[in-house]
């Protein structure tokens, strides 16, 4: 799987952190989201789905390969 | 901008076509439309024009999309195209002149970087969310009646003002100021797209006696800090920064007018949103019990273990959540969101020129069937896994709106609703006590919120 974020939709709320924290992180300067591990293994599936769910400003989304 | 060849269908908004009007001896368009059915003015723009359609509104065009597309573009544009601030006149009267309708993106990033609705401040909102909750239905005995347009509102007032403005402010709150609040929601006639200070409307009227008396509230209390002096820094709220903030010749730097407008505005997206779905939700439980069945068992099963609401509030529930999710869709609390174009904007093939008004409606996206088969139906099932009928449908499913604008609150509000069910449905039962279908909202307003009477019963559980 293959995480999208769309740093024009991302407010910053950091959601995605407390969800999956190895997979997301925060760029400070810009209050934006970043993608720390842009293909993580199947084993965060259930935290990344998790972090897409509950992203208050629907910023993020899965590419299944 | 240049136009080559292009799929552009006419310069100017006449290549949109124009919905039929049910009251045409209106000077002002499709003004009498909005203000008698904006449900039905909205719907019938799509089915008569399509995923672009036009009404007029007083002296103006309104421009409506609807659909994924054209919904894209209305969302992902930039404020300096489309402009919110112009696009709600029925707002400055409520608010008080100088003070935003919103914020630029910018600066709500900026604001949401530095506290209240932030991710980590979300822990202490929900103990406090629950502590006023218990505090509402501690009154409520073995059973009785409630009218969930009264209680919600006032439910809402002391939840948003704790959390956003601070505790000591909301314990100096009585029921007066959810009255006079809502009175000010009431105020929000679309005749204001004409004149917001029209004389001789009675609403009107209510509205800016409505906000004399907040002042007046405001005042009372300002005056109570003052003859207490200062506190430590800790037991500060909001107000306490904001009255000793003083202008360079000592003076006090806002007005009680100003104060009370900023803390008017600050709790308005929040309010009547979050009490108008509240209501909603139970009434959408009430009409489908099984739907009630399975989220009083949810919850059961969750609370089994004694933990807190607080706690459980921040976590998922899966079908509280889609019950949520599907009153909102169904039932969202802004019909109609607008925006003015700030130059020539294309969209749809056209190109609307700079002034134009642009609209899209949660009420009609939401129920677009292509996206949800059989859309007028309660259906949670719609959001549980795999489903996800609202990341499926990220530009139709919008009752927070969507792109640059997607309500900041979002995650409050359904931290909040879901903190609201955990405490009523785990200590009590309801009932309807008037027909099913009486229960509707009162949309002669542009702020809607639920018609009276709408009562239901409780009754405290056995266990």
């Amino acid at each position: 799987m293959k995480v999208v974020a769309d740093l024009e939709l991302c407010q910053g709320h950091q959601m995605c952190q407390f969800e999956a924290p190895t997979v997301f992180g925060l760029n400070d300067a810009e209050d934006k989201v970043v993608v720390l591990d842009e293909e993580p293994s199947e084993d965060l599936r259930d935290e990344v789905t998790a972090a897409i769910k509950y992203c208050p400003a629907m910023a993020l989304s899965l590419v299944d390969a | 901008m240049t136009i080559t060849q292009s799929p552009i269908e006419g310069a100017g908004v006449e290549g949109i076509k124009e919905v039929s009007r049910r009251f045409p001896e209106d000077a002002h368009g499709h003004l009498e439309d909005l203000r008698d059915d904006p449900i039905d003015l909205l719907h019938r723009v799509r089915d008569e024009c399509g995923d672009i359609g036009r009404f007029r509104l007083a002296d103006r065009d309104v421009v409506l999309v609807t659909g994924a597309e054209a919904n894209e573009a209305f969302f992902r544009a930039p404020d300096s195209i489309l402009d919110q601030a112009a696009a709600y006149p029925f707002m400055t009267p409520i608010f008080g002149k100088g003070v935003v309708f919103d914020t630029t993106p910018e600066q709500r990033s900026e604001g949401l970087k530095n506290q209240a609705l932030k991710g980590e401040m979300m822990r202490g909102h929900a103990a406090t969310i629950e502590n006023e909750i218990n505090q509402m239905v501690a009154q409520w005995g073995e059973s009785g009646e409630i009218d969930l347009l009264a209680f919600f509102a006032e439910l809402t007032i002391y939840t948003t003002s704790a959390c956003l403005i601070g505790m000591p402010f909301r314990s100096e709150l009585d029921g007066r100021f959810a009255e006079y609040y809502h009175e000010l929601e009431r105020g929000t006639d679309a005749l204001a797209y004409v004149d917001p200070y029209m004389k001789g409307v009675e609403s009107f009227e209510i509205r800016d006696a409505a906000r004399l008396k907040l002042v007046d509230l405001v005042q009372a209390i300002i005056d109570k800090r003052h003859a207490r002096g200062k506190v430590p820094r800790e037991e500060r709220d909001l107000l306490d920064v904001l009255i000793s903030l003083k202008a360079p010749d000592g003076s006090d730097h806002f007005t009680t007018d100003q104060i009370t407008g900023m803390f008017i505005s600050m709790m308005f997206a929040g309010h009547h949103t979050s009490s108008g779905t509240a209501a909603w939700t139970l009434i959408e439980l009430l009409r489908n019990p099984d739907a009630m069945a399975t989220i009083v068992a949810e919850l059961d099963e969750l609370y089994a273990d004694g933990s807190e609401v607080s706690f459980q509030a921040l976590r998922s529930i899966p079908n509280l959540e889609a019950t949520l999710k599907e009153t909102l869709r169904l039932h969202p609390p802004l019909i109609l969101l607008l925006r003015v174009a700030q130059e020539d904007f294309e969209i749809g093939g056209h190109l609307l020129p700079a002034g134009t008004m642009v609209g899209a409606s949660p009420r009609v996206s939401n129920r677009i069937a292509e996206d949800f088969p059989d859309p007028d139906a309660f259906d949670p099932g719609r959001y549980l896994d795999p489903n996800q009928a609202d990341l499926q449908n990220r530009w139709t499913w919008i009752p927070f709106g969507a792109g640059k604008h997607r309500c900041v609150g979002n995650a409050f509000a359904m931290m909040q609703l879901k903190a609201i069910f955990s405490v009523i449905l785990r200590d009590y039962t309801f009932e309807m006590t008037q027909p099913s279908e009486s229960y509707c909202d009162d949309t002669s307003k542009m702020v809607i919120q639920l018609a009276s009477p709408a009562k239901v019963r409780y009754r405290k559980r056995v266990r």
